[in-house]
């Protein structure tokens, strides 16, 4: 007899998923994680008195819609702001509008529209394409099974519905860099580098990188997926955590946070259970891992339980990360030039030319910071005063591109970086500074040790052709059970990926399900 | 009388086997050259008294050994030379040496680390599991996944299979290996920075991308499917420079019958309802015939030669957004006598291979930092050969004949074009990069041919200077070479083809795409064949 039917390492999104499905199917589950709120990476958090953030993500645009209906998030507790344009700024104030299919601003004209409009609809496509396989567990091209078939077989139908045109644009372009993509599909160096934004947001990548274009169009998928547009969530992000928390515990799933999992159990065969850091083990016929592959295998699991040839592929999956992320606590509303103050509740991005996005990435790879950055800006007080004391404000801020570790150290590096991103702030919000109460700058590392992702990489594995699809995490791992006897992922380490999709947790769990592991 | 069945552009290494291909078949074939030599950048040229330059590309061993043998090229005078390993200088003063015996490799390579050892093996096979894989299909046409033609159902499901074999996890690996960076491939085998940064230059030649750009690992790939002799993976000199494969195949082609015509610039392909008719010279004069073939690179065969209002608009935008960017440049170098170099004795064979000095995958990076922001390298990486170490006739007795490599070299300069005093500093870039390790080369130097992607485009014709027609990446390989719909040779004009290095499979002195052309445009004459298939890997 054990304890639980599985337990579930990590209160994260996915995690939650996951226990939420399994519970509603009548399994008994247990989820463990040792931060105290549930969430992970959806968290809100108070970083200075009296200013509540969203600690890592800020944006919901991808989370799938058929989990908020199976979990009723809504009745939950989850509620949404209203879907949000894009406004990137421009050193001149006249800003670039992104909403929906139009862009106005920065000097766009007719033709810069009719080839957005074009480039959103060949996305679309391409979106709608990578959709079928996001909601299904990656199929085996060789060892297939009826399921697997079945995926290909709406996979290629889908593909030959493209076009013959649109196909020969896809095998083209999926592997290439969004760099040349947008110098194919664009004249407008404004509309260029806000849209490469949405390719390197969470990756170590510039432009110029191969596998940029899938990364952009995994963001993309979004508007299958969630169709809300871009929008943050009342509360905070930690109200998803807390919704999903509250529909798993609703439909039987146990909770419990302040517990660190220090290790996965391995009997003979197969994994029997976790041990929590209190010496206490819990039993389970299966244990499921939200945790990242690296953390999974080689923390908790250990290399002298695996093969050799599993050891080297978890050694060798890569999870870099340049993305960091800013708090500002403000005293008053800022003052960003050319922007009226409705505006401000919209998403604001800064980001050089993509040329200047490359210069802005090399000094990372030498561990070195740089003197310019890409913001991401949300200021979420604006839809949702209650997140800041009356009339203050906060800023948050997903910035590229900061090392792991610059060679300086983040003793000294971090006030210094801080600095830097603060004046880069004052070039389009003046007197910014001097609004500033508080702040909070969360690195790659810092990240790593608050939310337990390996390098601070947000997609838990970089989103890379290799890592993604049926390649996620890596071969002998990929159909959610791994390579291990009673081990299952259901994190962004697994198909499809990373993001606020809520997808890896709902497709392990109804691939658990299916296989029959819990009966 | 022009009136011809066949003409080829560009006396280049792939023209001259097309032409040679179709001649053999019984065509009345002529081949047209711009430059009063033939060649194309396979050539070898006297440009100081008593030293001749490879002076573009400068060692073989992609060269299909079917063609060679097909064509009897050793008849015609051609004779390669297989050199032994290679060395990579390192800032310390120690240096790492490649060694052709396995055993002394072994040690070399444990000298640095003993772990990087016992991968290489490791290495070795991996690698050479992906060379295999692909070898049988450089002599083959690329099906075309989105047409529905048996032929091309056939040849795909025959290519799916190949993978299909492989296993589920060996099949993702070759994914993993066509999709990564060549940097991340070699991180997962060892751990010496020197050893990486030396197999790491073959991802990163003729290539607009850095050791961490992902795509990188198939250049490396690209590098290594050749082989001299038989001997998969290795490198040689031709007898006599490089154009001594073009004298070889000129020799095959004109023993076919087949006429070649230098100082003859096209102006533009005659195309009449339709169909290609022939060729109009710059001076006017003018060539007929029912078929031509193009060696020129894409963008040039597209958008220079043909009037825009015979194309497809569709043809016109993926010529214009075909990626063939400029990023090497080289130094054809006199040399009084033979350089030293700190730590190695000038005895040693590795002095006769392949050498380096970026010693770190990190400088190698901040070579290609350099041209993503508009100039050349300040630390640059070079592939430097001494060829008359094994080829005494490229130089007179006790004098050396000195080729370099240069990587990366911008096609522009920070957007404008580049000007005499930039090539200065580009050549001071390279001749202080080898002085840093060799005291006595400086006063050697008794010529030196420094050439910028300026220069090789003027010369060879090739769009900024690109050594392979076009990049190497995965949306501009087999079936998408040059572009998705248009990767089996033949281009929207009907009697109008393309064999050059921008077609399946790709840049370096091959002949495959010639051949290959050669065999499309046999079957659509419905002649026999004359083409040879590929020879199967054992």
């Amino acid at each position: 007899m054990t304890d639980y039917d599985a337990v579930i390492i990590g209160a994260g999104h996915n995690g939650l998923v996951c226990a939420g499905y399994l519970a509603k199917a009548g399994k008994n589950v247990l989820v463990v994680d040792g931060r105290t709120e549930p969430g992970g990476c959806a968290s809100t958090r108070e970083f200075t008195p009296g200013f509540r953030v969203s600690d890592c993500a800020q944006w919901l645009s991808q989370f799938d819609q058929s989990i908020v209906k199976d979990l009723d998030l809504t009745g939950a507790g989850l509620s949404l702001g209203k879907p949000k344009a894009t406004i990137a700024l421009q050193p001149d104030s006249n800003h670039l509008i992104l909403d929906g299919d139009t862009i106005t601003g920065a000097g766009v004209d007719s033709a810069d529209q009719t080839a957005y409009r074009d480039f959103k609809n060949m996305v679309r496509s391409f979106a709608k394409l990578m959709t079928t396989l996001y909601r299904s567990r990656p199929p085996k091209l060789v060892e297939q099974n009826w399921a697997d078939r079945l995926t290909l077989m709406k996979l290629g139908l889908g593909l030959k519905l493209l076009g013959r045109e649109r196909l020969r644009d896809l095998m083209r372009i999926v592997m290439i860099n969004i760099y040349d993509v947008m110098n194919e599909h664009f004249a407008n160096a404004a509309v260029k580098s806000a849209i490469a934004l949405d390719a390197i947001t969470g990756t170590n990548m510039g432009p110029r990188s191969p596998n940029t274009v899938y990364s952009y169009l995994h963001r993309a998928t979004g508007e299958h997926l969630a169709q809300t547009g871009t929008t943050q969530v009342m509360g905070g992000m930690g109200a998803l955590g807390q919704s999903l928390a509250n529909a798993a515990e609703k439909r039987g799933a146990t909770l419990r946070l302040g517990s660190p999992v220090t290790a996965i159990v391995k009997t003979d065969d197969r994994v029997t259970g976790v041990t929590l850091a209190s010496g206490e083990t819990i039993s389970a016929k299966l244990v499921i891992s939200s945790a990242d592959p690296t953390t999974t295998f080689r923390n908790l699991l250990g290399y002298h339980q695996m093969e050799a040839g599993m050891a080297r592929r978890v050694e060798h999956y890569r999870s870099r990360s340049g993305t960091a992320k800013l708090h500002l606590a403000l005293s008053a509303v800022p003052n960003f030039k050319g922007l009226t103050e409705a505006q401000l509740t919209e998403r604001l991005v800064i980001t050089p030319s993509m040329d200047g996005m490359e210069t802005a990435l090399n000094p990372m790879k030498y561990r070195e910071l740089s003197d310019l950055h890409t913001f991401d800006i949300s200021i979420p007080t604006l839809e949702d005063p209650a997140l800041a004391p009356a009339g203050q404000h906060v800023l948050s801020a997903i910035v590229h591109y900061v090392p792991y570790t610059p060679d300086i150290g983040w003793e000294a590096g971090k006030p210094q970086l801080l600095n830097q991103l603060l004046r880069e702030l004052e070039v389009f919000a003046p007197g910014i500074s001097e609004l500033v109460i508080a702040s909070d700058l969360a690195v790659p590392s810092d990240l790593e040790a608050s939310h337990g992702m390996t390098g601070g990489s947000w997609h838990h594995g970089e989103l890379s052709i290799d890592q993604a699809l049926m390649m996620r995490p890596f071969p002998g791992s990929t159909q959610y059970a791994t390579a291990v006897n009673g081990l299952y992922l259901c994190g962004a380490g697994a198909h499809p990926g990373g993001g606020l999709q809520g997808l890896p947790g709902r497709n392990a769990a109804k691939e658990i399900l299916k296989q029959g592991a819990l009966s | 009388m022009n009136q011809y069945d066949a003409i080829v552009i560009g006396a280049g290494h792939n023209g001259l086997t097309n032409g040679a291909y179709l001649a053999k078949a019984g065509l009345k074939v002529a081949v047209l050259e711009r430059n009063p030599y033939i060649g194309g950048a396979t050539v070898s040229r006297e440009l100081h008294k008593g030293w001749w330059y490879s002076n573009c590309s400068y060692v073989s061993s992609l060269l299909r050994p079917e063609i060679t043998r097909d064509l009897e090229l050793p008849r015609h005078g051609l004779q390669v030379v297989s050199f032994g390993g290679g060395a990579t200088f390192m800032r310390n003063g120690d240096y790492f040496g490649n060694y052709s015996d396995h055993g002394r490799h072994y040690r070399e390579i444990a000298r640095h680390s003993k772990r990087d050892a016992n991968a290489y093996d490791r290495y070795a096979a991996d690698t050479s599991l992906q060379t295999k894989l692909i070898r049988p299909y450089l002599m083959r046409t690329p099906p075309d996944p989105t047409s529905l033609k048996p032929r091309d159902l056939r040849d795909l499901l025959e290519f799916a299979r190949s993978f299909m074999d492989l296993g589920e996890e060996k099949l993702l690996d070759t994914i993993k290996f066509w999709t990564a960076s060549v940097g991340d491939y070699l991180n997962e085998y060892f751990e010496t920075d020197v050893i990486k940064a030396h197999m790491a230059g073959s991802g990163i030649i003729g290539t607009a991308l850095g050791v961490y750009s992902p795509g990188t690992a198939y250049v490396l790939l690209h590098h290594y499917m050749g082989d001299v002799d038989g001997n998969v993976g290795a490198w040689g000199f031709a007898r006599g420079g490089m154009g001594a494969i073009a004298n070889a195949l000129s020799k095959a082609f004109q023993s076919f019958g087949g006429e070649i015509i230098c100082d003859a610039n096209v102006d533009e392909v005659i195309v009449k309802n339709g169909k290609a008719a022939g060729v109009a010279l710059k001076d006017g004069r003018e060539y007929r015939a029912p078929i031509v073939v193009s060696n020129l690179d894409p963008k040039r065969t597209f958008l220079d030669i043909i009037n825009p209002s015979d194309l497809p608009k569709d043809v016109l935008k993926k010529a214009t957004n075909f990626k063939i960017r400029g990023s090497s440049g080289k130094l054809n170098i006199a040399l009084d006598g033979l350089p030293v170099f700190h730590g190695l004795d000038p005895k040693n064979r590795l002095m006769a291979g392949d050498l380096h000095f970026s010693d770190s995958l990190e400088r190698q990076e901040r070579a290609y930092d350099d041209w993503k922001a508009g100039t050349w390298s300040k630390d640059p990486y070079l592939d430097m050969m001494i060829p008359s170490l094994t080829d005494p006739t490229m130089a007179p007795p006790g004098k050396h004949m000195m080729s370099v490599f240069v990587q990366y070299a911008p096609p522009k300069i920070e957007g404008r074009e580049w000007t005499d005093a930039d090539k200065d500093g580009f050549e001071k870039s390279v001749i202080d990069q080898i002085s840093n390790y060799s005291p006595n080369f400086r006063d050697l130097i008794l010529h030196c041919e420094t050439r910028t992607p300026r220069e090789i485009e003027a010369e060879v014709g090739l769009t900024e200077g690109n050594i392979f027609m076009g990049e190497l990446t995965f949306d501009q390989l087999l079936f998408n070479r040059p572009f998705p719909g248009y990767a089996q040779y033949r281009s929207p004009i009907k009697g109008m083809y393309m064999c050059s290095s921008g077609t399946h499979p790709g840049g370096g002195v091959m002949a495959a795409p010639g051949a290959n052309a050669a065999r499309e445009i046999l079957a659509d004459l419905k002649r026999p064949n004359t083409v040879p298939g590929g020879y199967a890997d054992d």
